[in-house]
């Protein structure tokens, strides 16, 4: 296993990422649309073959390089993009055969792993199907199974839930979840969903206009106050730290978020708690004897959104952001640097495991 | 006879784009007689009535004189003429050449087509262009440029001469002039799928392994195979009815360049009750061909 090093020059569209993917690492790719992230992937893939000043390479071996270009065929590559791409004249079974056979594997090869993807991603029923004949989350199953039957080095997956309603999404992300956790394989995911980087990525690096903005562990560029993106990513807070026994998030100075479980949580483990801005409310001093756990946070800056003010306040180095009028900005006079209590809403708040090296 | 030559070519290339343009007629036909109306309309408000009754002109143009054979063969002697031994030759050389036509077709214009669907530069967007010329090129303008080219005094029958191969007014001339106007019905044809498909399952196979040519294989050629049955059997009409290039080039000898159209052609100058019994049989393949077409593109349809 080797590290990933890429230095991608793209001129249309514009591209300029420098970065290393660790050997068994998830790397999630954030960004707005159109800042490049699909492309990053078909550099990656060969099938765009970037500028001549690109370099890419895994390990000793040379994908891209002023004298080389590697086609994608020679890469040990898999892509899954949004829509499964399944091809319509294979039944799911050859689908899934497809890239084995590509490797000239001996029959008896080939039909273990088919057997094997097929069983760990629960197609096996759905073998002799053409993909005409299945579900979108059926079909998206086979093109998992498929990618990962190729046994690639290097797995990108192009936003595989964001064609499929949430409780697929849901069941399908947990199954990649389960399979990640092998760590045998660099994996690219991009992604716009906030739940994808905390469950599946361990780093996350955010694109804007082709560049690399932020890059990092996926927690520390999630939470940190200073991050730009995790507002606009989805707009959603995340609170990271323990997970309890029950469905709640400790960090380590003991400030706790109570919620439900999103996902499969264990308790002692690393977990995040999401949560909108709106489930957040500001007081200025704690209420005596309230039952629901609140946060002594700091703010940190106050900025429109929409019709109301979105208060970021810094909680024992994390950001949590809380939507409130302008009317209610007004009457507390919060400015940065008031001390303020902030109490979120436990029905409001999703718990969610976070990525194994996250 | 030069008159003749083109006014009849030209029929044969109607004849094809009818074979397409019947498949649309089709559905007009039972819209116009109403009673499939309902079931059969696409959308919501029906067209405004002197659309039907133009439409059914145009119809009858084109069904009419068929029809017309039909009433006017001589049925007493159908058996005979059909199966005299100038016309089962002359109908087992068309048979037999529009095979050969329709395999080399596939042979070559398969390859084109994946090229010019790949590539959309200047040179290709011109190559493709002349590619598709036969299309609208009178068949014996065709014929002529065949014998110039392959003649004894064309510019590579002179030297192929010299080495022994003589192409000119041999069955494998009349092979050659089909050729050169079937080939870019599949081209179009072939192209078209390749367009429309795009290159979203090649990229994928791609990043599964599969190099170029596995990916042809497997998924391109597999993907665009209705197309290419398609274009198999337009090119198979359309080198069946092939005239004025064959008779330019290939000329009009018994038993080795005179095929069906030529055969009807002769007869009719003599005879033309003569011609009919062989006339109708083509009618009839050319019926088969359109009908396959029809029902495959139905298929087509509702499998995408």
């Amino acid at each position: 296993m080797a590290d990933l090093v890429v230095d991608i020059q793209n001129t249309v569209p514009p591209l300029r990422i420098e970065n290393r993917f660790a050997a068994g690492s998830t790397t999630a790719v954030v960004g707005p649309n159109g800042s490049g992230k699909t492309t990053l992937l078909r550099v990656l893939a060969g099938l765009v073959p970037g500028d001549d000043d690109s370099r890419i390479a895994l390990g000793d071996q040379v994908f891209r390089d002023r004298t080389t270009v590697v086609p994608a065929y020679r890469r040990g590559v898999a892509m899954l993009s949004q829509d499964a791409g399944l091809f319509p004249h294979l039944s799911v079974r050859s689908n899934v055969a497809f890239a084995p056979s590509a490797q000239h594997l001996s029959r008896a090869e080939v039909t273990s792993r088919v057997d094997r993807w097929m069983a760990a991603t629960g197609i096996a029923e759905l073998a002799d199907r053409k993909p005409g004949q299945l579900s979108g989350g059926q079909a998206q199953r086979v093109a998992i199974a498929r990618a990962l039957a190729a046994q690639p080095r290097i797995l990108l997956l192009d936003e595989p839930f964001r064609a499929l309603d949430v409780d697929v999404a849901g069941r399908l992300r947990a199954l990649l979840r389960t399979i990640l956790a092998d760590r045998s394989r660099i994996t690219v995911m991009v992604t716009h969903d906030l739940v994808d980087a905390v469950t599946l990525a361990d780093e996350i690096l955010v694109i804007e206009s082709g560049r690399v903005a932020e890059s990092g562990p996926t927690t520390d560029v999630l939470t940190s106050p200073a991050s730009r993106f995790t507002a606009t990513l989805s707009g959603l807070n995340l609170f990271v730290g323990t997970a309890d026994e029950t469905a709640g998030v400790c960090d380590d100075a003991g400030h706790r978020v109570g919620g439900t479980a999103g996902g499969a949580v264990t308790p002692g483990e690393r977990a995040a708690a999401a949560f909108s801005p709106r489930a957040v409310a500001i007081y200025l001093h704690a209420a005596a004897g309230s039952p629901r756990t609140m946060l002594p946070g700091t703010v940190v800056d106050v900025a429109p959104r929409g019709e109301h003010a979105l208060v970021r306040c810094d909680v024992g180095g994390q950001s949590v952001a809380a939507e409130v009028t302008w009317a209610a900005v007004a009457d507390l006079a919060l400015t940065a640097g008031l001390a303020v209590e902030l109490v979120v809403k436990a029905a409001d708040v999703r718990v969610y495991g976070l990525a194994a090296g996250a | 006879m030069t008159v003749g030559g083109p006014r009849r070519a030209s029929g044969a290339t109607g004849n094809v784009t009818g074979a397409s343009g019947a498949t649309g007629n089709v559905t007009g036909a039972s819209r116009a007689t109403g009673n499939v109306t309902f079931r059969n309309r696409i959308s919501g408000l029906p067209a405004p009535w002197w659309v039907y009754l133009i439409a059914a002109v145009g119809v009858t143009v084109i069904v009419l004189p068929p029809l017309a054979l039909v009433l006017k063969t001589p049925w007493d002697t159908f058996i005979e003429q059909v199966t005299s031994q100038s016309s089962r030759d002359a109908l087992r050389l068309s048979l037999q050449t529009a095979a050969a036509t329709t395999v080399l077709c596939v042979l070559l214009g398969v390859p084109m087509a994946v090229v010019f669907s790949r590539h959309d530069g200047l040179l290709v967007r011109v190559i493709r262009s002349l590619v598709l010329l036969p299309l609208v090129l009178p068949p014996v303008v065709g014929g002529l440029a065949l014998l110039y080219t392959f003649g004894r005094l064309g510019i590579l029958g002179g030297p192929m001469r010299e080495a022994g191969i003589d192409i000119a007014f041999t069955t494998t001339a009349v092979i050659l002039a089909q050729t050169f106007v079937a080939l870019p019905f599949m081209v179009i044809s072939v192209e078209g799928a390749l367009r429309t498909a795009g290159t979203r399952y090649e990229d994928v196979a791609a990043t599964l392994g599969a190099s170029p040519t596995r990916v042809l294989w497997k998924v391109t050629v597999p993907l665009v195979a209705p197309s290419v049955l398609a274009g198999l059997v337009l090119s198979f009409a359309r080198a069946l009815g092939e005239f004025g290039a064959t008779i330019t080039f290939a000329g009009n000898a018994p038993g080795v360049t005179q095929t069906a159209p030529l055969a009807i052609y002769v007869a009719a100058i003599d005879d033309p009750q003569q011609a009919i019994p062989m006339s109708l049989l083509l009618v009839l393949i050319s019926l088969i061909v359109v009908v396959g077409v029809h029902s495959r593109r139905r298929r087509g349809v509702s499998r995408g």
